[in-house]
């Protein structure tokens, strides 16, 4: 069979349309596990439970795949709790949750690296608790881990292709329904893998400019 | 006033602080020197708390600093300190550095706060570099911005945690220049230093500890003509 790309022309608009579903649960799962992922890296900081509880979450959430957290959540806890989410709910909170577990470890490794000097000086100005966290812990520790960062989303985009599995019209779903209505793979996956391409090659440049911009330590 | 009674620290098992007792009177300066591991610098973080003792009680205008732990920023606000590696905010200018405190523990407008930061940046000779960041200073700079930091906050009180340890000995100079201009304006210095000859200069009275006591608390001119005790005669005959 001939490679010919006039057979799927047709469907790149509805494929093109599965770029919009991605995105989609890659921004709120960026932002939902950064933030649920901030507060475990400050809750890991204190000792006891709270500790504990953080240290379960992210041993959980990496030690366990991806596509079992979402077949846990999307196929297995509805026989429990009668409660059945739609595949964009499953995939968003299956992905933040798993998202804030390895955001935690490495806001953690940012905050750490923030000597604690600059915070005792803060504490003998009088500086509250609150305002050292949001002024001098979180610019700096974000700062410094911002690369480690860009690569969890650019993973996250990626990884998104996974709920394809629980029937979400993302870009990698629409891939097998093309293919199945025109007994097509080699382009339709291949249009599939540009699309990947060029959306995380766009969010590595947006993290470039990020980067520059937030640089106070570049002469 | 500062006041320590029966302050003893503990790290583990080894003693830091044993049984201190000692008043700073306002507006005096003190310098506490001592063999390194006497306990000068706990001793002094153990005034604003950065180190909690083990024992004892910590008077700050006759507030007991531990117990009353609602006060404990609103006092620091008034003591300043100024350490051995400077502590300057990375992320910020020289500018920032001073004006951060003044807008979140004083409430000042920003511009108020930077009109603020730029008169103390200039009194300690930097108002050629407010915009500067930490990394683009020398050390000697440093540890000025942090001078001004401090000052800005106008403390009662300000707390020098060896100073010039880091730096080279011309920038000593020029930040033992910065911290002689203070020390007529009215507030308490207390100044951990192994900087013999500047303590001479600028204390009125000599702390001199050894193996986490106090072995005596000095007038500076006899200090230097015959210490009380055995241990400091030595020192001093060490040092000179």
């Amino acid at each position: 069979m001939k490679i010919d790309f006039t057979k799927i022309a047709e469907y790149i608009p509805y494929m093109m349309g599965g770029i919009w579903i991605t995105l989609q649960v890659a921004f709120a799962t960026a932002l939902i596990g950064s933030i649920i992922g901030l507060l475990l890296s400050f809750a890991y900081r204190r000792k006891g439970w709270m500790q504990n509880l953080t240290m379960f979450w992210v041993d959980f959430f990496r030690g366990t795949p991806l596509l079992f957290q979402l077949m846990l959540f999307h196929y297995g806890l509805p026989q429990i709790t009668g409660w059945v989410p739609t595949p964009y709910v499953s995939a968003i909170v299956v992905f933040s949750l798993n998202s804030s577990a390895y955001l935690s470890e490495i806001l953690r490794a940012g905050i750490e690296s923030i000597d604690k000097g600059q915070i005792e000086a803060a504490h003998a100005l009088g500086v509250s608790n609150l305002d050292i966290s949001f002024s001098i812990i979180i610019p700096q520790a974000l700062h410094n881990v911002l690369p480690a960062i860009m690569n969890e989303f650019i993973t996250l985009v990626k990884e998104t292709s996974v709920v394809s599995i629980i029937s979400l019209q993302d870009i990698m779903r629409r891939q097998a329904i093309v293919s199945a209505a025109t007994y097509r793979f080699f382009e339709p996956i291949l249009v599939v893998g540009l699309m990947y391409y060029v959306l995380n090659k766009i969010l590595s440049y947006l993290g470039k400019i990020l980067e520059r911009k937030i640089s106070y330590d570049k002469a | 006033m500062i006041k320590l009674e029966n302050i003893s620290k503990k790290f583990g098992q080894t003693t830091v602080l044993k049984d201190i007792n000692i008043e700073f009177l306002p507006e005096k300066t003190y310098a506490i020197i001592g063999s390194s591991g006497a306990g000068k610098s706990t001793l002094l973080r153990c005034i604003n708390l950065l180190e909690k003792p083990t024992e004892g009680k910590v008077l700050i205008d006759h507030v007991d600093l531990i117990k009353e732990k609602t006060q404990l920023t609103k006092i620091r606000e008034q003591i300043g300190m100024v350490f051995q590696n400077f502590n300057l905010f990375a992320h910020m200018s020289a500018i920032d550095n001073v004006a951060f405190a003044l807008i979140k523990v004083k409430k000042m407008s920003k511009v108020e706060a930077l009109k603020d930061a730029t008169l103390q940046l200039d009194n300690v000779g930097l108002s050629h570099r407010l915009n500067n960041f930490p990394h683009q200073l020398s050390g000697g700079e440093k540890q000025r911005v942090a001078i001004a930091r401090a000052l800005a906050m106008h403390p009662q009180s300000i707390l020098f945690d060896e100073p010039t340890s880091a730096l080279d000995p011309e920038m000593t100079q020029e930040v033992l220049k910065v911290i002689k201009q203070l020390n007529h304006i009215g507030m308490t210095n207390i100044i951990v230093t192994h900087e013999i000859k500047f303590a001479q200069e600028v204390a009125d009275y000599i702390v001199y500890m050894n193996n986490a006591e106090i072995l005596e608390v000095t007038p500076t001119q006899e200090f230097f003509k015959k210490p009380k005790t055995q241990r400091a005669q030595e020192f001093l005959s060490n040092m000179i």
